[in-house]
Protein backbone atom coordinates (compact mmCIF):
# COMPACT_ATOMS: atom_id res chain seq x y z
CA UNK A 1 0.00 0.00 0.00
CA UNK A 2 1.20 3.06 -0.52
CA UNK A 3 1.19 6.52 1.56
CA UNK A 4 -1.48 8.12 -0.28
CA UNK A 5 -3.67 4.80 -0.20
CA UNK A 6 -3.01 5.37 3.45
CA UNK A 7 -4.11 9.05 3.71
CA UNK A 8 -6.78 8.47 1.59
CA UNK A 9 -8.48 5.62 4.16
CA UNK A 10 -7.75 7.81 7.48
CA UNK A 11 -9.35 11.12 5.96
CA UNK A 12 -12.80 11.27 6.02
CA UNK A 13 -13.93 10.16 9.62
CA UNK A 14 -11.98 13.50 10.98
CA UNK A 15 -14.40 15.72 9.03
CA UNK A 16 -17.79 15.17 7.70
CA UNK A 17 -18.31 11.67 8.30
CA UNK A 18 -21.75 10.69 8.83
CA UNK A 19 -19.93 8.35 11.44
CA UNK A 20 -19.23 11.44 13.72
CA UNK A 21 -23.05 12.62 14.19
CA UNK A 22 -23.53 8.90 14.90
CA UNK A 23 -21.02 9.11 17.58
CA UNK A 24 -22.83 11.69 18.97
CA UNK A 25 -26.41 10.85 19.11
CA UNK A 26 -25.40 7.62 20.47
CA UNK A 27 -23.77 9.93 23.59
CA UNK A 28 -26.97 11.62 23.56
CA UNK A 29 -29.20 8.36 23.63
CA UNK A 30 -27.28 6.54 26.35
CA UNK A 31 -28.73 8.31 29.31
CA UNK A 32 -32.07 8.08 27.94
CA UNK A 33 -31.32 3.61 26.73
CA UNK A 34 -30.36 3.75 30.48
CA UNK A 35 -33.05 5.12 31.96
CA UNK A 36 -35.67 3.15 29.68
CA UNK A 37 -33.64 -0.32 30.98
CA UNK A 38 -33.78 0.62 34.58
CA UNK A 39 -37.74 1.41 34.11
CA UNK A 40 -37.86 -2.62 33.24
CA UNK A 41 -36.23 -3.49 36.16
CA UNK A 42 -38.34 -1.53 38.55
CA UNK A 43 -41.41 -2.28 36.97
CA UNK A 44 -41.34 -6.03 38.32
CA UNK A 45 -41.47 -4.46 41.69
CA UNK A 46 -44.00 -2.71 40.76
CA UNK A 47 -46.03 -5.02 39.52
CA UNK A 48 -45.44 -7.40 42.40
CA UNK A 49 -46.32 -4.47 44.59
CA UNK A 50 -49.86 -3.85 42.75
CA UNK A 51 -50.79 -7.17 42.40
CA UNK A 52 -50.55 -7.02 46.43
CA UNK A 53 -51.83 -4.13 46.62
CA UNK A 54 -55.21 -4.56 44.11
CA UNK A 55 -55.92 -8.09 46.00
CA UNK A 56 -55.90 -6.51 49.40
CA UNK A 57 -58.32 -3.85 48.41
CA UNK A 58 -60.56 -5.90 46.69
CA UNK A 59 -60.63 -8.67 49.64
CA UNK A 60 -60.40 -5.53 52.49
CA UNK A 61 -63.65 -5.15 53.00
CA UNK A 62 -64.16 -8.80 53.90
CA UNK A 63 -60.49 -9.13 55.35
CA UNK A 64 -61.15 -6.47 58.01
CA UNK A 65 -64.84 -7.19 59.55
CA UNK A 66 -66.47 -8.85 57.29
CA UNK A 67 -65.42 -12.25 58.13
CA UNK A 68 -65.88 -14.53 60.18
CA UNK A 69 -62.10 -16.24 60.67
CA UNK A 70 -63.16 -19.10 63.09
CA UNK A 71 -65.65 -20.08 60.54
CA UNK A 72 -63.70 -19.03 57.67
CA UNK A 73 -60.31 -21.23 58.28
CA UNK A 74 -62.22 -23.67 60.26
CA UNK A 75 -65.97 -24.72 58.38
CA UNK A 76 -65.73 -27.55 55.91
CA UNK A 77 -68.93 -25.87 54.67
CA UNK A 78 -68.52 -23.84 51.29
CA UNK A 79 -71.82 -22.75 50.86
CA UNK A 80 -71.43 -19.22 48.83
CA UNK A 81 -74.52 -19.50 46.92
CA UNK A 82 -77.02 -20.23 49.66
CA UNK A 83 -80.28 -18.53 50.05
CA UNK A 84 -80.67 -18.62 53.62
CA UNK A 85 -77.65 -18.20 54.63
CA UNK A 86 -74.37 -18.46 52.43
CA UNK A 87 -71.04 -20.29 54.74
CA UNK A 88 -67.76 -19.46 53.57
CA UNK A 89 -65.59 -21.98 55.08
CA UNK A 90 -62.80 -22.97 53.32
CA UNK A 91 -61.26 -25.68 55.55
CA UNK A 92 -62.42 -28.25 52.86
CA UNK A 93 -60.57 -26.01 49.87
CA UNK A 94 -57.64 -25.94 52.44
CA UNK A 95 -57.12 -29.60 52.91
CA UNK A 96 -57.73 -29.97 48.96
CA UNK A 97 -55.14 -28.13 48.24
CA UNK A 98 -52.90 -29.48 50.90
CA UNK A 99 -53.71 -32.95 50.25
CA UNK A 100 -53.27 -32.69 46.25
CA UNK A 101 -50.03 -30.98 46.71
CA UNK A 102 -48.41 -32.98 49.46
CA UNK A 103 -49.47 -36.03 46.78
CA UNK A 104 -47.64 -34.47 44.21
CA UNK A 105 -44.65 -33.68 45.99
CA UNK A 106 -44.58 -37.50 47.50
CA UNK A 107 -44.15 -37.99 44.00
CA UNK A 108 -42.43 -35.06 42.42
CA UNK A 109 -39.78 -35.05 44.73
CA UNK A 110 -38.14 -38.60 44.56
CA UNK A 111 -38.84 -38.48 41.06
CA UNK A 112 -37.29 -35.30 40.18
CA UNK A 113 -34.42 -35.76 43.07
CA UNK A 114 -33.34 -39.26 41.16
CA UNK A 115 -33.42 -37.39 37.44
CA UNK A 116 -30.99 -34.82 38.67
CA UNK A 117 -28.29 -37.26 40.41
CA UNK A 118 -29.01 -39.32 37.25
CA UNK A 119 -28.36 -36.63 35.03
CA UNK A 120 -26.10 -34.82 37.10
CA UNK A 121 -23.93 -38.08 37.97
CA UNK A 122 -24.63 -41.27 35.99
CA UNK A 123 -25.83 -40.19 32.28
CA UNK A 124 -23.39 -39.93 29.44
CA UNK A 125 -22.70 -36.36 27.47
CA UNK A 126 -25.45 -37.04 24.99
CA UNK A 127 -28.10 -38.83 27.02
CA UNK A 128 -27.46 -36.11 29.56
CA UNK A 129 -28.14 -32.93 26.37
CA UNK A 130 -31.20 -35.09 25.17
CA UNK A 131 -32.48 -35.60 28.56
CA UNK A 132 -31.92 -32.03 29.87
CA UNK A 133 -34.00 -30.51 26.80
CA UNK A 134 -36.61 -33.12 27.19
CA UNK A 135 -37.26 -31.88 30.46
CA UNK A 136 -37.41 -28.43 29.69
CA UNK A 137 -39.76 -29.42 27.04
CA UNK A 138 -42.16 -30.82 29.45
CA UNK A 139 -41.85 -27.70 31.52
CA UNK A 140 -43.28 -25.72 28.66
CA UNK A 141 -46.39 -27.49 28.28
CA UNK A 142 -49.42 -25.61 29.02
CA UNK A 143 -50.96 -26.32 32.34
CA UNK A 144 -54.81 -26.66 30.54
CA UNK A 145 -53.23 -29.71 28.38
CA UNK A 146 -51.80 -31.22 31.65
CA UNK A 147 -55.92 -30.68 32.51
CA UNK A 148 -56.86 -32.22 29.53
CA UNK A 149 -54.56 -35.31 29.89
CA UNK A 150 -55.96 -35.82 33.89
CA UNK A 151 -59.21 -35.60 32.73
CA UNK A 152 -59.17 -37.46 29.38
CA UNK A 153 -56.45 -40.26 29.97
CA UNK A 154 -55.49 -40.50 33.66
CA UNK A 155 -59.22 -40.57 34.88
CA UNK A 156 -60.06 -44.03 33.03
CA UNK A 157 -57.14 -45.22 33.81
CA UNK A 158 -57.54 -44.76 37.66
CA UNK A 159 -61.53 -46.05 37.31
CA UNK A 160 -59.81 -49.04 35.55
CA UNK A 161 -56.99 -49.87 38.30
CA UNK A 162 -59.07 -48.78 41.71
CA UNK A 163 -62.54 -49.28 40.61
CA UNK A 164 -63.27 -45.58 42.31
CA UNK A 165 -66.27 -44.06 40.86
CA UNK A 166 -64.75 -40.89 39.14
CA UNK A 167 -61.39 -40.83 37.72
CA UNK A 168 -60.94 -37.06 39.06
CA UNK A 169 -59.63 -37.32 42.06
CA UNK A 170 -56.71 -36.25 44.66
CA UNK A 171 -54.98 -39.25 43.03
CA UNK A 172 -55.72 -37.58 39.54
CA UNK A 173 -54.77 -33.99 40.16
CA UNK A 174 -51.42 -35.13 42.78
CA UNK A 175 -50.08 -37.20 39.38
CA UNK A 176 -50.44 -34.17 37.03
CA UNK A 177 -48.93 -31.68 39.29
CA UNK A 178 -46.14 -33.66 40.31
CA UNK A 179 -45.63 -34.04 36.24
CA UNK A 180 -45.54 -30.70 36.49
CA UNK A 181 -43.52 -30.38 38.89
CA UNK A 182 -40.98 -32.59 38.27
CA UNK A 183 -38.78 -29.99 35.92
CA UNK A 184 -38.32 -27.21 37.87
CA UNK A 185 -37.03 -29.41 40.35
CA UNK A 186 -34.64 -31.40 38.34
CA UNK A 187 -33.46 -28.04 36.85
CA UNK A 188 -32.77 -26.53 40.14
CA UNK A 189 -31.61 -29.80 41.83
CA UNK A 190 -29.29 -30.64 38.65
CA UNK A 191 -27.73 -27.38 39.44
CA UNK A 192 -26.84 -27.80 43.16
CA UNK A 193 -25.40 -31.00 42.23
CA UNK A 194 -23.42 -29.70 39.54
CA UNK A 195 -22.11 -27.25 41.80
CA UNK A 196 -20.66 -29.42 43.94
CA UNK A 197 -16.43 -29.48 43.29
CA UNK A 198 -15.61 -32.04 41.49
CA UNK A 199 -12.67 -32.73 43.94
CA UNK A 200 -15.05 -33.90 46.57
CA UNK A 201 -16.08 -36.59 44.02
CA UNK A 202 -12.48 -37.84 43.40
CA UNK A 203 -11.58 -37.64 47.64
CA UNK A 204 -14.70 -40.14 47.91
CA UNK A 205 -13.11 -42.27 44.84
CA UNK A 206 -10.13 -42.60 45.45
CA UNK A 207 -10.91 -43.77 49.46
CA UNK A 208 -13.07 -46.47 47.55
CA UNK A 209 -16.56 -45.30 47.57
CA UNK A 210 -18.59 -46.78 44.58
CA UNK A 211 -21.17 -43.86 42.99
CA UNK A 212 -23.83 -44.11 44.92
CA UNK A 213 -21.92 -43.65 48.15
CA UNK A 214 -20.72 -40.66 46.67
CA UNK A 215 -24.19 -39.48 46.09
CA UNK A 216 -25.44 -40.69 49.01
CA UNK A 217 -22.44 -39.57 51.48
CA UNK A 218 -20.82 -36.18 49.53
CA UNK A 219 -23.00 -35.11 46.83
CA UNK A 220 -26.31 -34.69 49.09
CA UNK A 221 -24.77 -33.45 52.32
CA UNK A 222 -22.94 -30.83 50.30
CA UNK A 223 -25.84 -29.88 47.90
CA UNK A 224 -28.46 -30.18 50.82
CA UNK A 225 -29.13 -26.47 50.12
CA UNK A 226 -29.76 -26.37 47.05
CA UNK A 227 -31.70 -29.82 46.80
CA UNK A 228 -34.23 -28.15 49.54
CA UNK A 229 -34.20 -24.77 47.36
CA UNK A 230 -35.55 -27.16 44.47
CA UNK A 231 -37.94 -28.75 46.63
CA UNK A 232 -39.75 -26.00 47.95
CA UNK A 233 -39.95 -24.35 44.34
CA UNK A 234 -41.92 -27.60 43.39
CA UNK A 235 -43.98 -26.68 46.19
CA UNK A 236 -44.54 -23.25 45.35
CA UNK A 237 -45.11 -24.75 41.66
CA UNK A 238 -47.88 -27.29 42.31
CA UNK A 239 -49.65 -24.95 45.27
CA UNK A 240 -50.42 -22.34 42.77
CA UNK A 241 -51.16 -24.56 39.85
CA UNK A 242 -54.89 -23.57 38.83
CA UNK A 243 -56.35 -24.90 35.53
CA UNK A 244 -54.59 -28.46 35.49
CA UNK A 245 -56.35 -29.10 39.16
CA UNK A 246 -59.68 -27.46 37.91
CA UNK A 247 -59.84 -30.03 35.54
CA UNK A 248 -58.18 -33.22 37.44
CA UNK A 249 -59.64 -32.98 40.58
CA UNK A 250 -63.54 -33.23 40.45
CA UNK A 251 -64.57 -29.99 41.92
CA UNK A 252 -66.17 -31.45 44.78
CA UNK A 253 -66.46 -29.51 48.03
CA UNK A 254 -65.39 -32.02 50.89
CA UNK A 255 -62.42 -33.30 52.98
CA UNK A 256 -61.22 -36.33 51.59
CA UNK A 257 -61.27 -39.55 52.93
CA UNK A 258 -59.27 -41.28 50.41
CA UNK A 259 -56.73 -40.69 47.38
CA UNK A 260 -60.09 -41.30 45.27
CA UNK A 261 -62.15 -38.71 46.87
CA UNK A 262 -62.39 -35.84 44.48
CA UNK A 263 -61.72 -32.36 45.91
CA UNK A 264 -61.84 -29.15 45.30
CA UNK A 265 -58.77 -26.55 45.76
CA UNK A 266 -58.55 -22.96 46.63
CA UNK A 267 -57.37 -21.76 43.22
CA UNK A 268 -60.05 -24.06 41.14
CA UNK A 269 -62.42 -22.15 43.76
CA UNK A 270 -61.28 -18.96 42.66
CA UNK A 271 -60.81 -19.69 39.14
CA UNK A 272 -64.26 -21.44 38.43
CA UNK A 273 -66.34 -19.36 40.89
CA UNK A 274 -64.97 -15.68 40.11
CA UNK A 275 -67.06 -14.89 37.13
CA UNK A 276 -69.87 -15.79 38.52
CA UNK A 277 -69.94 -12.97 41.29
CA UNK A 278 -70.50 -9.80 41.49
CA UNK A 279 -68.07 -6.93 41.93
CA UNK A 280 -68.32 -5.66 45.77
CA UNK A 281 -70.48 -8.72 47.03
CA UNK A 282 -69.72 -10.86 49.91
CA UNK A 283 -68.82 -13.83 47.76
CA UNK A 284 -66.74 -11.53 45.57
CA UNK A 285 -64.85 -10.60 48.91
CA UNK A 286 -64.35 -13.99 50.16
CA UNK A 287 -62.15 -15.12 46.90
CA UNK A 288 -60.20 -12.64 47.10
CA UNK A 289 -59.52 -13.38 51.08
CA UNK A 290 -58.62 -16.76 49.39
CA UNK A 291 -56.05 -15.29 46.66
CA UNK A 292 -54.58 -13.40 49.72
CA UNK A 293 -54.63 -16.78 52.00
CA UNK A 294 -52.98 -18.15 48.78
CA UNK A 295 -50.52 -15.21 48.32
CA UNK A 296 -49.22 -15.66 51.54
CA UNK A 297 -48.65 -19.08 51.41
CA UNK A 298 -47.15 -19.16 47.95
CA UNK A 299 -44.76 -15.74 49.42
CA UNK A 300 -43.59 -17.66 52.82
CA UNK A 301 -42.38 -20.59 50.32
CA UNK A 302 -40.58 -18.53 48.10
CA UNK A 303 -39.18 -16.63 50.25
CA UNK A 304 -37.87 -19.11 52.57
CA UNK A 305 -36.56 -21.00 49.08
CA UNK A 306 -34.64 -17.97 48.69
CA UNK A 307 -33.24 -17.93 52.40
CA UNK A 308 -32.17 -21.10 51.70
CA UNK A 309 -30.20 -20.79 48.56
CA UNK A 310 -28.35 -17.65 49.47
CA UNK A 311 -27.49 -19.93 52.07
CA UNK A 312 -25.71 -21.39 49.44
CA UNK A 313 -23.97 -19.11 48.14
CA UNK A 314 -22.84 -17.40 51.55
CA UNK A 315 -21.09 -20.35 52.45
CA UNK A 316 -20.37 -22.47 55.16
CA UNK A 317 -22.27 -21.36 58.35
CA UNK A 318 -21.06 -23.94 60.89
CA UNK B 1 19.20 -41.91 51.14
CA UNK B 2 19.62 -45.47 50.59
CA UNK B 3 22.68 -47.51 48.98
CA UNK B 4 21.74 -48.70 45.84
CA UNK B 5 22.85 -52.06 46.74
CA UNK B 6 20.40 -51.96 49.88
CA UNK B 7 17.23 -51.13 47.93
CA UNK B 8 17.79 -53.84 45.23
CA UNK B 9 17.21 -56.20 47.74
CA UNK B 10 13.65 -54.34 48.62
CA UNK B 11 10.93 -56.10 47.26
CA UNK B 12 9.29 -55.06 44.37
CA UNK B 13 5.96 -53.29 45.17
CA UNK B 14 4.62 -51.39 41.76
CA UNK B 15 5.49 -53.49 38.69
CA UNK B 16 4.10 -51.85 35.40
CA UNK B 17 4.78 -53.93 31.89
CA UNK B 18 4.68 -51.95 28.51
CA UNK B 19 2.10 -49.78 29.91
CA UNK B 20 0.63 -47.62 27.48
CA UNK B 21 -2.36 -44.75 27.79
CA UNK B 22 -4.53 -42.95 25.47
CA UNK B 23 -6.91 -40.31 25.92
CA UNK B 24 -8.77 -40.41 23.10
CA UNK B 25 -6.35 -40.16 20.12
CA UNK B 26 -3.74 -38.90 22.52
CA UNK B 27 -1.26 -41.04 23.99
CA UNK B 28 -0.04 -40.17 27.09
CA UNK B 29 1.88 -42.92 28.67
CA UNK B 30 4.40 -44.71 26.32
CA UNK B 31 5.24 -48.50 27.03
CA UNK B 32 6.02 -47.70 30.48
CA UNK B 33 8.18 -49.97 32.32
CA UNK B 34 8.88 -49.90 35.69
CA UNK B 35 9.51 -51.30 39.50
CA UNK B 36 8.76 -49.15 42.21
CA UNK B 37 10.06 -50.67 45.58
CA UNK B 38 8.28 -51.59 48.47
CA UNK B 39 8.94 -48.99 51.60
CA UNK B 40 10.73 -46.43 49.66
CA UNK B 41 9.90 -42.84 48.79
CA UNK B 42 9.88 -42.44 45.28
CA UNK B 43 9.69 -39.17 43.31
CA UNK B 44 8.01 -38.86 39.55
CA UNK B 45 9.71 -35.93 37.98
CA UNK B 46 9.77 -34.45 34.45
CA UNK B 47 8.28 -31.29 32.71
CA UNK B 48 4.52 -30.89 32.65
CA UNK B 49 2.46 -32.91 30.36
CA UNK B 50 4.97 -35.68 30.33
CA UNK B 51 2.71 -37.91 32.07
CA UNK B 52 3.90 -38.83 35.45
CA UNK B 53 0.34 -37.67 37.24
CA UNK B 54 -1.08 -39.92 34.62
CA UNK B 55 0.87 -42.50 35.64
CA UNK B 56 -0.04 -41.95 39.31
CA UNK B 57 -3.40 -41.80 38.27
CA UNK B 58 -3.26 -45.25 36.71
CA UNK B 59 -1.92 -46.74 40.21
CA UNK B 60 -5.27 -46.78 41.80
CA UNK B 61 -7.11 -46.85 38.61
CA UNK B 62 -8.44 -43.17 39.43
CA UNK B 63 -7.98 -41.95 36.02
CA UNK B 64 -10.78 -44.02 34.52
CA UNK B 65 -13.07 -42.22 35.33
CA UNK B 66 -13.07 -39.80 32.52
CA UNK B 67 -14.60 -42.53 29.69
CA UNK B 68 -12.14 -42.17 26.49
CA UNK B 69 -9.04 -43.63 28.13
CA UNK B 70 -7.66 -46.84 26.65
CA UNK B 71 -5.00 -48.87 28.48
CA UNK B 72 -2.14 -50.98 27.13
CA UNK B 73 -0.36 -53.36 29.20
CA UNK B 74 0.23 -54.59 33.06
CA UNK B 75 -0.11 -53.18 36.45
CA UNK B 76 1.15 -55.40 39.26
CA UNK B 77 0.46 -53.65 42.74
CA UNK B 78 1.47 -56.40 45.73
CA UNK B 79 2.03 -58.99 43.32
CA UNK B 80 -1.77 -58.59 42.25
CA UNK B 81 -2.69 -57.76 38.48
CA UNK B 82 -4.85 -54.63 39.16
CA UNK B 83 -6.47 -55.14 35.40
CA UNK B 84 -8.03 -58.97 36.72
CA UNK B 85 -11.44 -58.96 36.20
CA UNK B 86 -12.12 -60.10 40.19
CA UNK B 87 -10.25 -57.04 40.82
CA UNK B 88 -12.78 -55.00 43.20
CA UNK B 89 -11.95 -51.14 42.47
CA UNK B 90 -12.91 -50.45 46.54
CA UNK B 91 -10.72 -52.76 47.82
CA UNK B 92 -7.99 -51.40 45.33
CA UNK B 93 -8.42 -47.89 46.49
CA UNK B 94 -8.16 -48.73 49.90
CA UNK B 95 -4.79 -50.66 49.72
CA UNK B 96 -3.69 -47.80 47.59
CA UNK B 97 -4.54 -44.48 48.80
CA UNK B 98 -4.14 -41.10 46.93
CA UNK B 99 -3.56 -37.53 48.00
CA UNK B 100 -4.48 -34.57 45.47
CA UNK B 101 -2.53 -31.60 44.64
CA UNK B 102 -5.41 -29.17 46.31
CA UNK B 103 -6.15 -30.49 49.44
CA UNK B 104 -9.93 -31.73 49.03
CA UNK B 105 -11.43 -32.64 52.25
CA UNK B 106 -15.15 -33.59 52.52
CA UNK B 107 -17.06 -30.55 53.58
CA UNK B 108 -18.41 -32.22 56.59
CA UNK B 109 -16.44 -32.69 60.05
CA UNK B 110 -12.94 -33.34 60.99
CA UNK B 111 -13.87 -36.36 62.98
CA UNK B 112 -16.12 -38.12 59.92
CA UNK B 113 -13.50 -36.97 57.60
CA UNK B 114 -10.51 -38.96 59.08
CA UNK B 115 -13.65 -42.12 59.62
CA UNK B 116 -15.07 -41.73 55.82
CA UNK B 117 -13.17 -44.11 54.36
CA UNK B 118 -13.72 -46.86 56.85
CA UNK B 119 -16.96 -45.94 57.39
CA UNK B 120 -17.07 -46.88 53.55
CA UNK B 121 -15.70 -50.40 54.55
CA UNK B 122 -16.78 -51.19 57.56
CA UNK B 123 -20.18 -51.77 59.10
CA UNK B 124 -21.41 -48.92 61.46
CA UNK B 125 -22.25 -51.45 64.02
CA UNK B 126 -18.37 -52.86 63.49
CA UNK B 127 -17.10 -50.26 64.83
CA UNK B 128 -17.78 -49.13 68.49
CA UNK B 129 -17.12 -45.72 69.56
CA UNK B 130 -14.10 -45.83 71.61
CA UNK B 131 -12.54 -47.82 68.20
CA UNK B 132 -13.70 -45.17 66.51
CA UNK B 133 -12.00 -42.09 68.68
CA UNK B 134 -9.07 -44.24 69.50
CA UNK B 135 -8.60 -44.49 65.57
CA UNK B 136 -9.40 -40.34 65.35
CA UNK B 137 -6.69 -39.92 67.56
CA UNK B 138 -4.30 -42.58 66.16
CA UNK B 139 -4.67 -41.49 62.58
CA UNK B 140 -4.55 -37.33 63.21
CA UNK B 141 -1.25 -38.11 65.72
CA UNK B 142 0.51 -39.71 62.89
CA UNK B 143 0.38 -37.04 60.44
CA UNK B 144 0.87 -34.51 63.75
CA UNK B 145 -2.02 -32.74 63.53
CA UNK B 146 -4.03 -34.13 66.80
CA UNK B 147 -2.67 -30.85 68.69
CA UNK B 148 -4.50 -28.55 66.32
CA UNK B 149 -7.60 -29.69 66.33
CA UNK B 150 -8.32 -32.22 69.07
CA UNK B 151 -10.55 -29.71 70.88
CA UNK B 152 -12.60 -29.06 67.50
CA UNK B 153 -12.96 -32.09 66.05
CA UNK B 154 -16.64 -31.65 64.74
CA UNK B 155 -15.73 -28.23 62.90
CA UNK B 156 -16.07 -28.97 58.68
CA UNK B 157 -12.65 -29.44 57.71
CA UNK B 158 -12.83 -27.01 54.99
CA UNK B 159 -12.14 -24.71 57.43
CA UNK B 160 -8.73 -25.93 59.07
CA UNK B 161 -5.46 -23.96 57.12
CA UNK B 162 -4.67 -25.39 54.00
CA UNK B 163 -1.77 -27.27 55.11
CA UNK B 164 -3.82 -28.52 58.29
CA UNK B 165 -6.27 -30.07 55.18
CA UNK B 166 -3.52 -31.29 53.45
CA UNK B 167 -2.43 -33.33 56.67
CA UNK B 168 -6.07 -34.56 57.34
CA UNK B 169 -6.16 -35.75 53.76
CA UNK B 170 -3.49 -38.07 54.53
CA UNK B 171 -4.57 -38.86 57.70
CA UNK B 172 -7.52 -40.19 56.39
CA UNK B 173 -6.34 -42.91 54.43
CA UNK B 174 -4.09 -44.00 57.72
CA UNK B 175 -7.49 -45.86 58.85
CA UNK B 176 -7.58 -48.34 56.19
CA UNK B 177 -4.05 -49.64 56.39
CA UNK B 178 -3.07 -48.89 53.05
CA UNK B 179 -0.13 -49.83 51.45
CA UNK B 180 1.08 -47.40 48.77
CA UNK B 181 0.40 -43.88 49.42
CA UNK B 182 0.28 -42.02 45.79
CA UNK B 183 1.02 -38.00 46.21
CA UNK B 184 0.05 -35.66 43.56
CA UNK B 185 1.83 -32.46 43.52
CA UNK B 186 0.67 -32.34 47.63
CA UNK B 187 2.71 -29.34 48.42
CA UNK B 188 1.97 -27.56 45.61
CA UNK B 189 -1.04 -25.62 47.22
CA UNK B 190 1.28 -24.76 50.49
CA UNK B 191 3.77 -22.11 51.20
CA UNK B 192 7.43 -22.95 52.35
CA UNK B 193 6.44 -23.93 55.85
CA UNK B 194 3.70 -26.53 54.95
CA UNK B 195 6.10 -27.88 52.64
CA UNK B 196 8.70 -28.47 55.05
CA UNK B 197 5.66 -29.80 57.38
CA UNK B 198 4.53 -32.15 54.86
CA UNK B 199 8.16 -33.32 53.67
CA UNK B 200 8.69 -34.31 57.24
CA UNK B 201 5.21 -35.98 57.65
CA UNK B 202 6.66 -37.94 54.50
CA UNK B 203 10.06 -38.88 56.24
CA UNK B 204 8.04 -40.84 58.78
CA UNK B 205 5.18 -42.11 56.57
CA UNK B 206 8.87 -44.02 54.86
CA UNK B 207 8.69 -48.05 55.72
CA UNK B 208 5.31 -47.96 57.01
CA UNK B 209 4.07 -47.48 53.66
CA UNK B 210 5.30 -46.94 49.79
CA UNK B 211 4.78 -43.80 48.94
CA UNK B 212 5.20 -42.77 45.04
CA UNK B 213 5.17 -38.40 45.10
CA UNK B 214 4.77 -36.55 42.00
CA UNK B 215 6.75 -33.35 42.41
CA UNK B 216 7.65 -30.31 39.71
CA UNK B 217 9.98 -29.14 43.04
CA UNK B 218 13.01 -30.59 41.87
CA UNK B 219 14.59 -29.44 45.55
CA UNK B 220 11.57 -31.24 46.84
CA UNK B 221 12.09 -34.71 44.63
CA UNK B 222 16.20 -34.26 45.82
CA UNK B 223 14.90 -33.32 49.54
CA UNK B 224 12.51 -35.62 49.80
CA UNK B 225 13.00 -39.34 48.00
CA UNK B 226 14.95 -42.22 47.66
CA UNK B 227 14.21 -42.73 44.25
CA UNK B 228 13.15 -41.19 41.19
CA UNK B 229 11.81 -41.60 37.70
CA UNK B 230 12.13 -38.97 35.15
CA UNK B 231 9.74 -38.81 32.22
CA UNK B 232 9.27 -37.10 28.80
CA UNK B 233 6.74 -37.42 26.38
CA UNK B 234 4.72 -40.35 28.51
CA UNK B 235 8.36 -42.41 28.01
CA UNK B 236 10.32 -43.40 31.38
CA UNK B 237 13.62 -41.86 30.12
CA UNK B 238 15.64 -42.70 33.84
CA UNK B 239 14.77 -44.64 37.24
CA UNK B 240 17.34 -44.66 39.75
CA UNK B 241 18.38 -44.28 43.18
CA UNK B 242 17.80 -40.00 44.12
CA UNK B 243 21.66 -39.43 43.98
CA UNK B 244 22.56 -41.03 40.86
CA UNK B 245 19.46 -39.25 39.10
CA UNK B 246 20.49 -35.61 40.91
CA UNK B 247 24.63 -36.05 40.57
CA UNK B 248 25.47 -38.83 38.42
CA UNK B 249 22.57 -38.85 35.14
CA UNK B 250 23.02 -41.37 32.78
CA UNK B 251 20.73 -39.56 30.24
CA UNK B 252 21.42 -36.49 28.52
CA UNK B 253 18.52 -35.12 28.99
CA UNK B 254 17.73 -35.91 32.47
CA UNK B 255 20.82 -33.95 32.91
CA UNK B 256 19.29 -31.27 31.15
CA UNK B 257 16.21 -31.22 32.92
CA UNK B 258 17.80 -31.40 36.37
CA UNK B 259 20.09 -28.50 35.28
CA UNK B 260 17.32 -26.69 35.10
CA UNK B 261 18.04 -26.17 31.22
CA UNK B 262 15.24 -28.18 29.65
CA UNK B 263 11.88 -28.62 30.63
Amino acid sequence: MSSADIDSVQAPPRSRSPLRVFHMLVDLCEPLVEWIIRICGWSAILFVFAIFFFVIREGSEMLFGGIDFKEFLTSPNWRPDSVVRPQYGILALLTGTVAVTGLAMLIAVPLGLGAAVYVSEFAGPKTKETLKVIIELLAAIPSVVWGFIGYIVLGPIIIWLTGAPVGINVLNGGIILALMSVPIIVSVAEDALRAVPDSYREAALALGASRWEIVLRVLFPAAKNGLLAAVLLGVGRAIGETMAVLMATGHAVQIPKSLVDPVRTMTATIAAELGETVSGEEHYGVLFVIGIVLFVIAFAINLTADLVVKGIRGGQHD
Amino acid sequence: MTEPAASERLEVCIRTRALSLWYGDFQALRRVTLDVKQGLITGLIGPSGCGKTTLLRCFNRINERYGNVTTEGDITILGKNVYDSNVSLSELRKTVGMVFQRPNPLPISIYRNVLFGLRIHTRRSDLPRAQRDELVESSLREVDLWDDVKDKLRMKATRLTLEQQQKLCIARLLPLKPRVILMDEPCSALDAEGTEKIESLLETLREKYTVVIVTHNMAQARRASDECIFMLLGEVVEHGPTSEIFFNPRHEKTEMYIQGRYG
